[in-house]
């Protein structure tokens, strides 16, 4: 096939290829436990294992301040929301048979695997074997990321606006909800 | 590096979310699917950001990771007060808008 010899083309950067293949590999690991799981908090570890190895592709991008946003709010944020989440809804500590829905995989594995299919056949069609050209110099280091904030703050300010807002909602509206009294 | 290798990443964290979402009952393990999906979308955007050059995708995907934290904290909070209610937080127990 055409996509499978192209991974292994001569032009193709070995080094970078492997070290995606095992972060990836890691990660639809990591992935599938935080959906099959039958421990909450196992699943919430996964899952920083998951964003982690996001965080690791981003740098395989060269996207390093979205890497690094990445490991700042997912996994240092999120996660502990998801882990006070989990402690203050007491979940039950171990094993715990009541997460899934019943007959729910009935359901979702049809589901699942037809959108995977259908995505990837569209993919392998229309992409083929595109190559990522380029080192990503340029891409990296404080001139990138002058140029990434100079983008942010005037092509797309409006939606930081919008932004803003959004997550001041958040904040009250959360404090508003789960105020006890 | 082929383009091919982050989208079909992409869709297979995107379908393994799905499936969360389906199978799931707990309501904190179904949020726990949903940032599954919101981190496929951000490895599809910054993939085609290094294919197109520019920066745009970067900057969607700074916008989507501050989108999902915004949408977790509201999130647990609603899942906190069913579960301040109710004393469960099983989706299958909120059920009153079936007919």
């Amino acid at each position: 096939m055409q996509f499978a010899s192209a991974i292994f083309a001569a032009d193709v950067e070995v080094a970078q290829t492997i070290g995606f293949g095992i972060i990836a590999a890691v990660m639809i690991v990591a992935a599938l436990n935080v959906v099959l799981s039958k421990n909450v908090v196992h699943a919430a570890l996964s899952l920083v294992a998951v964003m982690a190895g996001a965080a690791a592709q981003y740098l395989l991008l060269a996207a390093e301040f979205v890497a690094v946003t990445q490991v700042l709010v997912y996994i240092g944020a999120v996660m502990v929301l998801f882990l006070f989440g989990v402690m203050l809804t007491r979940a039950k500590l171990g094993k715990d048979t009541d997460l899934n829905n019943d007959k729910g995989w009935l359901l979702g594995l049809p589901i699942a695997l037809l959108l995977l299919v259908v995505m990837a056949y569209v993919l392998i069609d229309s992409f083929q074997d595109d190559q990522i050209s380029g080192s990503g110099e340029g891409r990296i280091g404080a001139s990138a990321n002058i140029l990434l904030s100079d983008r942010i703050f005037s092509t797309y300010a409006l939606p930081f606006w919008a932004l803003s807002f959004v997550l001041l909602a958040a904040v009250i509206g959360a404090i508003v909800l789960a105020r006890k009294d | 590096m082929l383009i091919n290798m982050f989208l079909l990443l992409g869709a297979i964290l995107f379908c393994i979310g799905v499936y969360g979402v389906i199978a799931r009952k707990n309501a904190v393990l179904v949020l726990m699917s949903i940032e599954l999906i919101l981190n496929s979308v951000n490895i599809n955007l910054l993939a085609f950001d290094r294919l197109n050059g520019g920066n745009d995708g970067a900057v969607f995907a700074l916008y989507i990771i501050a989108v999902a934290a915004a949408e977790v904290g509201v999130g647990l909070a609603m899942v906190l007060l069913i579960f301040r209610n109710r004393k469960t937080i099983s989706l299958d127990d909120l059920s009153e808008m079936k007919g």
